[in-house]
């Protein structure tokens, strides 16, 4: 890699890079994020071996690429030029890729995705319906490239934002044109992004910082993790650009160590951007230096927070403090800082590339461009996908995430993690965009999206988030430290069939003052999916209280397993499972469970073949 | 039956961030890794080379769910405890898992074959509920599964592969 000595060098090797390409030239893009969980490791040497034995090494290149999206139908793969989709490959399909694909063009039927209402195979790509409905700006490149090689960032325009910015604009034009693409921050609370910038530019100090927020908490949230892994230069040219903007010469990027691809990947593309001359002293031979230091998280979801944050870089307890003074005037070390998180960073090229009026094209009034969604839970397409902001949850639930599995019904949509709340099913037709959500009682938050169905029950649900952040709550403040222990206590006895309907009020009383009260954006909202799941499941923690019942069937205090002697073929399985030897019975006759040595495991009812046990 | 403590490893890391501002959460991090957790004399040695209070390092130790006081076992079994874990059962896998080893979550097994943790989200949702146990993930868990996923890392199995 040549060191780049000006921004006319840097757009005479893109041009030789694009000409070099060829588009007709056959590509298997493997993902080898996500998918390694599901053998893609094993699929890529499969492909390797075969395109070997075929002799077509020199015909064919394997890209060994972040993320597709389409994480449920893991390990996936697509052929280019002719852009077929491969979903859940195993090794041995390989050889039939390789041969049908490769070497003659055409699909493997088999191995296609299956359209779900019509059945029919959909051999492209860009044909399946989780991906036609998207519009991908952030994850233009996941799935595409080699995230671990900047050539093959900088075929599709990489750096040529950052070549345009200083070429030709001053740090006041970079900032009025994200001012004027509307992006607001994609971490949770929807802070205008150029805002920050201009205060961070106008803070008077000669040293400032940029810090990358890639300390993904929200449990069920895995946006920021593919983009890191899947195209982590576009988020360092984020980056440059804001630090040309408000004047910085260091930045951070604070990244979970839960993500060790993330990791690997983020340092391989600072080494070479620095080594490019993208990072560095004099960048592309003008007088703008930046340098960009990773930093590992060491665990504690509070440090999501800007505050928590910058003390955890300075090597202390992840603990918020006041605001003002804000970070953009006295943050790092006390100097003006500006924090962003990866999505928003990664938005920033192409909105400086394309322009801001194309960018505010898209996306609501308030809410401009696209966000990115984790699908997770009780739906058929778990995965990411992202979408124009203000599309409506049920065509992200229904047309993108292709509805619920096992015919069950859908019961809400958990948005915004432990801030969130959760979303009914009259409100489906509820636009996505951050004014609408907050509206709805929830949170745009980072983008987890948690469907559950008729057996999730919502209480649990609304203890389970209690149960997160009283723990992850860093004690510092009064209100969410006893505040969230309080709400937990009065949650696990309606869990438990001891609750009374006074604890209701007691609830609907402490969440106000835990929200107003609190120091940071943890307490502020935590009682969030306390109090949607109040004003949507109300007869749910009535049934909870009143009946001593958990009509989803999931609160163990009150529930109760029962082998159906009709439906129980005697075979034997739950039996041998039982860490409890509760189950009796002769071969091919029905069993009986002991409910005196029960302990509710459930381990019977997942082993069940025939769905005979049951919950009552 | 221990050994004296090789304090030269956490020399070695000191000196590599030496003098560096917010070094002492790197050097916890480096240290752990090369002692497997955070012994008493290393934290001693690393409040000497950073002049750092060692109360303050305690204060950061105990902070973050990353660091360990006590050593840990020779396989680290993280259970997932996100929300799509959770609503698809995550809870049934981790009290089997509690059964099986026979500790708590947070603890580790006697012969130091195991630690039981839980961890907020390992992020990769679409395989709910997961475990990881070391590098490995696994997926779609039952809790009869994730027992049967323990087998392999277990000491018999480990003896008949040497």
């Amino acid at each position: 890699m040549k060191r780049l000595s000006s921004i006319e060098e840097l757009r005479r090797v893109q041009e030789t890079l694009s000409q070099g390409r060829d588009p007709d030239r056959l590509r298997v893009r493997v993902c080898m994020t996500g998918c390694r969980a599901f053998g893609a490791v094993e699929v890529r040497d499969a492909f390797k071996k075969a395109i070997e034995e075929n002799g077509l090494d020199k015909k064919v290149d394997i890209v060994e690429t972040g993320c597709h999206g389409f994480c449920a139908r893991a390990p996936v793969a697509a052929i280019d030029p002719h852009g077929f989709f491969y979903q859940q490959i195993s090794v041995k399909n390989v050889p039939e890729i390789v041969r049908q694909s490769l070497i003659e063009g055409r699909p493997v039927e088999k191995l296609l995705y299956k359209h779900p209402q019509t059945g029919q195979p959909v051999a492209l790509e860009k044909e399946v319906p989780f991906y036609k409905e998207q519009t991908k700006i952030v994850l233009r490149n996941c799935g595409q490239i080699d995230p671990t090689r900047i050539e093959d960032y900088l075929v599709r325009d990489g750096y040529l934002a950052v070549a345009k910015v200083l070429s030709s604009m001053s740090p006041e034009e970079v900032i009025g044109e994200v001012v004027r693409s509307g992006l607001r921050g994609r971490g949770g609370a929807g802070f205008p992004a150029g805002n920050k910038w201009k205060f961070a530019r106008n803070a008077p100090g000669d040293e400032k910082y940029i810090i990358c927020n890639a300390d993904e908490g929200d449990p069920g949230a895995f946006m920021d993790r593919a983009v890191l892994e899947g195209d982590p230069h576009t988020v360092l040219e984020g980056m440059l650009i804001a630090a040309y903007a408000i004047g910085a010469r260091h930045g951070y990027v604070y990244v979970r160590a839960e993500y060790p691809i993330a990791v690997v990947h983020i340092k391989k593309a600072v080494a070479d951007a620095k080594a490019m001359g993208l990072l560095g002293e004099n960048i592309l031979g003008t007088d703008f230096s930046f340098e960009v230091k990773i930093k590992e998280g060491a665990g504690a979801f509070v440090c999501g927070e800007e505050t928590a944050l910058i003390a955890s870089i300075e090597g202390r307890r992840g603990m918020p403090r006041t605001r003002p003074p804000f970070p953009a005037v006295a943050g790092l070390w006390g100097k003006p800082t500006n924090i962003n998180n990866v999505e928003t960073f990664a938005n920033i090229p192409p909105i400086i590339h394309r322009g801001a009026g194309w960018y505010a094209g898209l996306g609501t009034e308030k809410s401009k461009g696209t966000k990115i969604f984790a699908l997770a839970g009780k739906i058929n397409n778990t995965g990411l996908v992202e979408v124009p902001m203000g599309i409506t949850l049920e065509r992200i639930i229904f047309d993108i995430g292709g509805g619920i599995p096992g015919g069950k019904k859908f019961k809400a949509a958990q948005t915004g993690g432990p801030s969130g709340g959760c979303i009914p099913a009259s409100l489906l037709n509820l636009p996505i965009d951050y004014d609408s959500l907050t509206a709805a009682g929830a949170i745009m938050g980072s983008g987890g999206l948690i469907i559950t169905d008729e057996n999730t029950c919502m209480v649990d649900l609304a203890k389970f988030f209690l149960t997160f952040t009283q723990s992850e709550s860093c004690g510092r403040c009064v209100p969410c430290r006893l505040g969230t222990k309080r709400m937990l206590e009065i949650l696990q006895r309606i869990t438990e069939g001891k609750g009374e309907l006074a604890d209701l009020e007691t609830l609907r009383e402490l969440a106000p003052m835990i929200k107003d009260a609190s120091l940071c954006g943890l307490g502020q909202t935590c009682p969030n999916p306390v109090l949607t799941t109040l004003n949507y499941f109300f007869d749910e923690y009535r049934a909870h209280i009143e009946e001593k019942r958990c009509p989803a069937g999931v609160c163990k205090a009150l529930i109760r397993y029962q082998i159906d002697p009709e439906t129980c073929t005697g075979c034997g399985v739950c039996r041998k499972a039982c860490p409890q030897k509760a189950i009796s019975g002769k071969a091919k006759e029905a069993h009986i469970l002991d409910q005196a040595l029960c302990i509710k495991c459930g381990i019977c009812q997942a082993e069940c073949k025939f769905d005979a046990v049951k919950i009552m | 039956m221990s050994e004296p403590l090789d304090l030269s490893r956490v020399d070695e890391i000191l000196d590599k961030y030496h003098g560096e501002q917010g070094a002492l959460i790197p050097v916890l991090q480096g240290a752990q890794e090369a002692y497997g957790y955070l012994p008493e004399e290393v934290l001693r040695r690393i409040s000497r080379g950073l002049k750092v209070p060692i109360s303050r390092i305690y204060g950061v130790v105990t902070f973050y769910a990353q660091f360990y006081l006590t050593p840990r076992g020779r396989h680290v079994i993280k259970s997932c405890q996100g929300t799509a874990c959770h609503v698809r059962g995550a809870k049934g896998v981790l009290e089997s898992l509690t059964r099986e080893l026979n500790v708590p979550p947070g603890g580790t097994t006697e012969d130091l074959q195991f630690s039981l943790e839980t961890v907020a989200c390992v992020g990769t949702c679409f395989l709910a509920p997961v475990i990881m146990i070391d590098g490995d993930y696994y997926g779609k868990l039952t809790p009869k599964r994730a027992v049967d996923a323990l087998k392999k890392y277990s000491r018999t199995s480990e003896k008949e592969e040497a």
